[in-house]
């Protein structure tokens, strides 16, 4: 009996393994670039991280795909590099033998893909699921774009600048008329000569005189 | 020798006024965007001995002369070349019609400075992200085939066409912008010299303060001595090209803003008892000093972004050999990224071949050379990206490079304005501040011509044509008006009248031949270069085939037509002028042959 569970075991791993094989149609090849994104605060990949990252899959199966129960063995992972990456597949928790679909493996990664970057630490970019491209963030556009604001102080600045420089000369003009009426109750004498007409004739066009 | 002055001509609050104008005239965006440039591509340090020379023979000459003869004559562009021969007057007409025209488009650069520095008060800097494309998978495709600063300046700042001839709509964010510029200098010249000099005193300095700053904090980037040494280190072999000598001398002109008429505006409000030899001596110097003091920090900078770029490249190769061979994270360096390459490339070269690795040249990333708004707009917007604290730093040039610009346009517009006011032509009812106001309507109005979808292209053309060589025809006019026309003899003494000194031999020497025969030489040089090729433009076309390089065009017939026109107009009044003054002579003397009067008045030819 003992024999026959020990070569059902063998069988079924074996199986596995035949499941998942680099490029393989229904898997995906993961890369992880620990050193890059912790630097001194790396941590080693070892089996147990890798046991982490298929506990991982298994709750984003479990959560965004059809609600089944996988377990960690569903999770089938094979081909690991130095690098760190390795390729793996799902496999459904009704027949070991039957992948789950591509498609929905990527729809739960895409939706769990924080969840799964934070148990390792890492980002969108040292985490990669090579086919799956991360969601891009949808930019914050704000009401009032902030160059309106902007532009909306200095045109108010300059504005009020202008009016203000506006109305202080015409203040000191009428100032200085009210003045001027005051001295002599008329014109003065220098107002009197602005009023003239510059008869060029009468002046020397040479500044300097011949000698 | 009494010219009677009803209203008291203006005149500048102290000395230090007339000096910060001038200088802030002098120093312009061509100190920070030019000159570099041409440090670089014409051989670092060794661009200084032909730039040099240009300075001495060429600038400092006419410098000096139009400062004197403003300050002696007391009168505008007009006014002073009317006074000296009325047959002249056309050249005063010349420099007033070429302010107006520079002052249209300068002050459309000052409007997309402000346009970048309205934008550099967001996190993270709107130029640093490329947008994402409309369902939202990814970026759009202009963007990603360039970069994200081109995209930003080619696409959302002047939304440009793909040639010239398609004008596309009027972009009205650069309207405001553009409003914003003219409000901006309107505040400031609204009363003349009263209120531009107590602008300048802002303006003209704080440039000096921001290039310190930025020549601090450049100097502590990595990659900054990289850049210096590649900017200093004389290459003597460039001075050998005749395009460098050129080059030098249209550098050493435009920079000192000769022939504009402003210089020669801002002195007339001088008093005549004034040194004008040594604030000549001091405009000019300064001048210089400020272009080279410019070029550190933009070199520093440059080094940074060509260093960022090196190592970009370097890590994109090991990136490309970590994921392809599946080596450890981070077991290929920088250092040892050779030995691993050659390791590599002998196990399996086939797919070493296939990964397409690039040859990272720090050399190539350096000789990238920009000039002009590429500079500022592109260059610099992404360097700044990788500093800490951007928005501060961009914040910071841009308000310099609108400093910079505003003090030139003082300039400019008062090329313009003073003639104005000495020809009478305005009548006396309209208060300055009113004329002055409709001068920047006017100009506003005739300057939407650059917010349209090709609006750079037409800017480039007013640059290149009207900025260049009606100058050079102006200035040689100018000098040889002054030296045998006026009479060096009769202006030697009017020096000497004002400032108690004779001018030296230098100043005879270079005023009497050299002067005048370098400005020849530089305007024939110029012409033939430039008609012995067909003119063309760099385009920005997102369906051109090898997109994001320039589409280079041909300029069309009609185009070509009005850059002709952009250069004859302006310096086609003073032969006309000359022109009107002859034919009303012969009409009078005929008149006299005719009917001799012995009481006839005879008018004086300094009717106007």
């Amino acid at each position: 009996m003992l024999w026959k569970v020990l070569l059902l075991l063998g069988l079924s791993s074996a199986w596995a393994q035949k499941l998942c094989s680099p490029g393989a149609s229904d898997g995906y090849k993961v890369r992880l670039s620990i050193n890059s994104a912790l630097g001194d605060q790396a941590y080693v990949w070892n089996e147990n991280e890798m046991f982490l990252f298929r506990a991982t899959l298994a709750f984003a199966m479990r959560t965004y795909s059809d609600g089944q129960e996988y377990d960690v063995a569903n999770v089938v992972v094979c081909d690991e590099t130095p690098r760190v990456s390795f390729w793996f597949v799902v496999t459904s928790p009704l027949d070991a033998s039957l992948l789950v679909d591509k498609r929905r493996v990527e729809e739960a990664v895409r939706k769990s893909r924080s969840r799964i970057n934070s148990a390792f630490l890492l980002t969108d970019d040292t985490l990669e699921f090579i086919g799956i491209p991360p969601t891009l963030e949808a930019p914050v556009a704000p009401d009032t774009p902030p160059w309106l604001i902007a532009f909306g102080v200095v045109m108010g600045g300059v504005g009020a600048g202008i009016v203000v420089l506006l109305v202080s000369s015409v203040v000191q003009k009428i100032r200085k008329k009210r003045d001027g009426e005051e001295e002599t109750g008329g014109k003065t004498e220098n107002e009197a000569a602005s009023d003239a007409i510059y008869n060029m004739s009468f002046s020397d066009d040479e500044p300097v005189t011949q000698m | 020798l009494i010219t009677l002055e009803i209203t008291e001509r203006p005149k500048w609050d102290n000395k230090v006024q007339y000096m910060l104008t001038c200088i802030g005239f002098a120093v312009g965006l061509g100190n920070v965007w030019r000159f570099p440039y041409l440090c670089q591509i014409y051989g670092g340090g060794a661009f200084l001995i032909p730039y040099g020379i240009a300075f001495v023979f060429e600038g400092l000459p006419l410098l000096h002369m139009e400062l004197a003869i403003g300050q002696r004559l007391r009168m505008g562009s007009v006014g002073v070349w009317n006074s000296i021969s009325p047959y002249l007057g056309g050249l005063g007409v010349a420099s007033m019609l070429v302010s107006f025209l520079v002052g249209l488009f300068y002050n459309m650069l000052l409007a997309w400075i402000l346009w970048y520095f309205f934008h550099s008060f967001q996190s993270p800097l709107p130029w640093r992200d490329c947008p994402l494309n409309l369902n939202r998978t990814g970026y759009v495709s202009e963007c990603e085939k360039s970069s994200p600063v081109n995209y930003f300046w080619y696409r959302e700042t002047l939304n440009i066409t793909p040639n010239i001839e398609t004008s596309g709509p009027v972009q009205w964010w650069l309207v405001l912008c553009l409003a914003s510029a003219w409000g901006l200098v309107y505040i400031c010249f609204i009363r003349g010299i009263e209120t531009i000099g107590k602008a300048i005193y802002v303006t003209a300095t704080f440039p000096y303060l921001v290039l310190t700053i930025f020549l601090v904090r450049s100097l502590t980037l990595a990659g900054a001595t990289d850049g210096l040494i590649y900017l200093f280190t004389p290459n003597w072999e460039t001075l050998k090209n005749p395009n460098v000598w050129l080059d030098a001398a249209t550098q050493i002109f435009f920079s000192l803003s000769l022939a504009f008429g402003g210089l020669i505006a801002f002195s007339s409000y001088n008093v005549q008892k004034n040194n004008c030899e040594r604030d000549a001596l001091i405009v000019g110097c300064v001048n210089s000093f400020t272009s080279i003091y410019a070029s550190i920090p933009i070199f520093a900078i440059l080094g940074f972004k060509a260093n960022e770029n090196y190592n970009n490249c370097q890590n994109w190769n090991i990136l490309r050999l970590t994921n392809s061979f599946n080596i450890g994270d981070e077991n290929i360096t920088v250092e040892n990224y050779d030995v691993w390459f050659n390791y590599l490339n002998a196990t399996d070269p086939s797919e070493v071949k296939s990964l397409d690795l690039k040859t990272c040249n720090l050399q190539t990333f350096l000789d990238q050379s920009v000039s002009g708004t590429g500079l500022a707009f592109i260059v610099f917007t992404e360097a700044v990206i990788n500093m800490p604290g951007a928005q501060v730093w961009a914040v910071l040039f841009f308000v310099m490079l609108f400093s910079l610009g505003l003090s030139s346009m003082f300039g400019n517009l008062e090329g313009v304005l003073t003639p104005l006011l000495d020809l009478h032509i305005i009548p006396s009812w309209i208060p300055k501040e009113i004329f002055t106001g409709l001068m920047c309507l006017s100009s506003f109005t005739v300057g939407l011509l650059f917010t349209l979808g090709s609006g750079n292209y037409w800017l480039e053309i007013f640059n290149s044509y009207v900025g260049s060589m009606p100058l050079l025809i102006i200035a040689f006019f100018e000098i040889i008006s002054v030296v045998y026309i006026y009479g060096i003899d009769r202006f030697n003494d009017d020096i000497e009248w004002m400032t108690g000194r004779r001018p030296n031999i230098y100043w005879q020497a270079t005023w009497r031949f050299i002067s005048p025969l370098m400005l020849l030489v530089v305007f024939v040089a110029y012409v033939v270069i430039e008609a012995e090729k067909r003119p063309t433009y760099n385009t920005w076309n997102p369906d051109y085939v090898h997109f994001p390089l320039a589409d280079v065009q041909h300029y069309p017939e009609w185009v070509y037509v009005i850059c002709v026109l952009l250069s004859v107009l302006p310096v086609v009044s003073i032969p006309l002028v000359a022109l009107y003054k002859f034919m009303g002579f012969l009409n009078k003397y005929i008149m006299k042959r005719h009917n001799p009067n012995p009481y006839g008045n005879e008018l004086c030819h300094g009717e106007f």
